[in-house]
């Protein structure tokens, strides 16, 4: 493994090793390529470590005793292994985490669901229809994308108790689907398809609908599902806003639920852990499933700007 | 735009894939109703908050009284008079912004562009790590706060616990005293979103030319001189992006600080959101708080084409 791996490496420049050779790369090194081969090593791993130990040590803190939890000479790993705070969310009236749970999958669901339909239909207009205004609204859509989200906060606020949304999931699910985000990231993957299986569709008579409906959402199957797996994990991971809309505790999703969970629990922390073990587990499956979408979504995002 | 759409329905228009604008066979109407359903949301949540918050912060709107009345520009002037009811606090949360972001953004931009580099090179499970590296990002402030406050905990926290087996045998007030509180706040969101601009440099470096770094080295150029001639100039335009794209992340700080420290100590950790969160949804004087976040925003669109300017200034030198 090591010889391919430095073979591999030859492949590529060395860009961010320390001391460097100007003849390139000289024989008789070997040695040192060895030593600098221990130490990146060393710095992955010193890596792995800072990543994954806080999130083990949340996994298994939601395992133990409070007593345990609380005393710094305690093992790692519990012993006995102790559910009790899981058992005590599970059943807890005040602390309805289960509840909690199916608002914050209810309300990531339907957000997901509202927000891919409709910014598909307009994104799709957008990138192949011509008609008057089209510039002047997708400028006005894209401008709104470098607004600060905190501007919307006391409006939008006032706006939804309007509505008579506040404390309800309705706050959560719709008024996001403002966004723009969507909307460019749908309309510029739809400028990418090639045009010809649309325009030989309509030369067979069928109209738009039939055209987007059959053709070009098929066609945009990837995109779709990164923008849905993107929607999700936002809507699912949002604090401020639910944090400020929401009030009783049945009505609460994951996120604002763990801060009431942290302020009533003070130190039990294998049950605010057990909580945010709850609020994780999703969100982890759902990125191990969908882990190149989502980093791939990022990494392009770099790109464009 | 009627008339060419006749034209082109014609029996005798010429052959679809000629055509270079595509063919349009819609309705003048079909276009506007596929925009309608997203069109409703995006003026009802975006384009009217932004006026009406212009109009709430020209009156002092308490949405419990009966009455809102007008008082012009008075929500923002008594943020600048030092009579001014909300005065102190917004300044000093201003502040608390203002040093989180100052100290942050290094951080934020150097680290990951570090990892980056790390991850650039080919090594087996390359793309494992990157994974690795990208999770605390998915868990969100709610998640990591609460586990930052644990893992923090100046009395029973794990870190200082392993401090104490280090040899470091006082208790760090992670959470409750400064500079500690701002250390804290800003390792964890080192932490948390590191792997995200890490991403977005690692596609950068994939983007430069390999040929670059090839005649860097008949040049008989150093790992150095390659990553300030070749890696730097090539990365310029996504820096600009991870950097304004940061400082607006840190400007917005308020989870880590609400989670954490609760502002504490002696609320020199409670950021400018919190502030307009607290006066506007929690004390219900919606006019002051308005006015807050649209100062707040003017700085903030002021720093990033400052920030433009800069880059592009140096890209041109």
């Amino acid at each position: 493994m090591t010889e391919q791996a430095v073979a591999d490496n030859s492949t590529v420049p060395d860009r961010a090793a320390g001391g460097g050779n100007p003849a390139g790369r000289p024989a008789g090194s070997t040695g040192g390529r060895v030593a600098r081969r221990t130490v990146f090593w060393l710095v992955i791993a010193a890596l792995t470590v800072i990543f994954v130990a806080p999130l083990l040590w949340m996994l298994v803190t939601s395992f133990k005793t409070p007593n345990a939890a609380t005393n710094p000479n305690s093992s790692w790993l519990p012993h006995p292994v102790d559910t009790s705070s899981y058992h005590t969310l599970l059943h807890s009236g005040s602390m309805p985490v289960l509840r909690w749970f199916a608002n914050s999958l209810i309300a990531g669901l339907a957000n997901m669901v509202l927000i891919v339909a409709v910014d598909a239909l307009a994104a799709y207009a957008l990138a192949r229809m011509e008609f008057v205004g089209r510039r002047l609204i997708f400028g006005t859509v894209v401008g709104t994308i470098f607004l600060p989200g905190f501007m919307f906060l006391v409006p939008n606020f006032l706006i939804v108790s309007k509505l008579g949304w506040l404390d309800s999931l309705w706050a959560i699910i719709v008024p996001s689907a403002g966004g723009a985000f969507g909307v460019f990231f749908l309309r510029q993957f739809f400028s990418t398809l090639p045009r010809e299986l649309e325009e030989a569709a309509i030369i067979d008579g069928a109209n738009q609908w039939r055209v987007f409906v059959r053709i070009v959402l098929p066609l945009s199957r990837p995109a779709l599902a990164t923008l849905a797996v993107l929607t999700f994990l936002t809507n699912w991971n949002d604090f401020l806003w639910p944090v400020f809309v929401l009030f009783t505790a049945s009505n609460l999703t994951l996120p604002a639920g763990l801060s009431t969970l942290q302020n009533a629990a003070t130190t039990n922390y294998p049950l605010i852990m057990a909580g945010a073990v709850i609020a994780s587990v999703p969100v982890i499956i759902l990125f191990i499933l969908a882990q190149r979408q989502v980093i791939e979504s990022v990494s392009r995002s770099g790109l464009k700007g | 735009m009627t008339s060419t759409a006749v034209e082109q329905r014609a029996p005798h228009a010429p052959a679809p894939s000629r055509n270079r604008r595509g063919v349009r066979r819609h309705g003048r109407a079909t276009p506007y109703l596929f925009l309608l359903p997203y069109g409703v949301l995006f003026i009802g949540f975006m384009i009217v908050p932004a006026v009406y918050g212009i109009w709430i912060s020209l009156h002092d709107y308490d949405y419990l009284l009966p009455k809102q009345p007008w008082v012009g520009l008075q929500n923002y002037t008594n943020l600048f008079s030092s009579s001014g009811r909300d005065t102190s606090d917004f300044w000093h949360s201003m502040e608390a912004t203002g040093i989180f972001t100052v100290c942050s953004v290094p951080f934020l931009v150097v680290v990951p562009l570090a990892v980056a580099l790390l991850l650039n090179r080919r090594f087996h499970g390359r793309t494992v790590f990157r994974a690795i590296f990208f999770t605390p990002y998915v868990l969100g402030v709610a998640v990591v706060g609460v586990l930052f406050r644990f893992l923090l905990d100046p009395n029973i926290g794990v870190v200082n616990s392993y401090l104490h087996h280090l040899g470091i045998h006082r208790n760090i007030p992670w959470t409750t005293q400064l500079p500690w509180a701002w250390v804290s706040l800003i390792g964890m969101t080192v932490w948390w979103t590191l792997g995200f601009n890490a991403i977005i440099y690692l596609a950068g470096l994939q983007d430069i030319s390999p040929e670059l770094y090839e005649a860097a080295e008949m040049d008989g150029a150093t790992a150095w001189d390659k990553f300030r001639n070749v890696t730097l100039p090539g990365l310029r335009p996504v820096m600009l992006f991870v950097t304004t794209l940061t400082i607006l992340a840190s400007a917005n700080m308020f989870g880590q600080a609400y989670l954490v420290t609760n502002g504490a100590p002696a609320n020199q950790t409670r950021t400018a959101i919190m502030e307009i969160g607290t006066v506007g949804l929690r004390q219900y004087r919606q006019g002051a708080a308005a006015a807050m976040s649209y100062l707040l925003a003017i700085v903030l669109i002021l720093i990033s084409l400052i920030n433009f300017r800069l880059f592009r200034t140096r890209g041109e030198s």
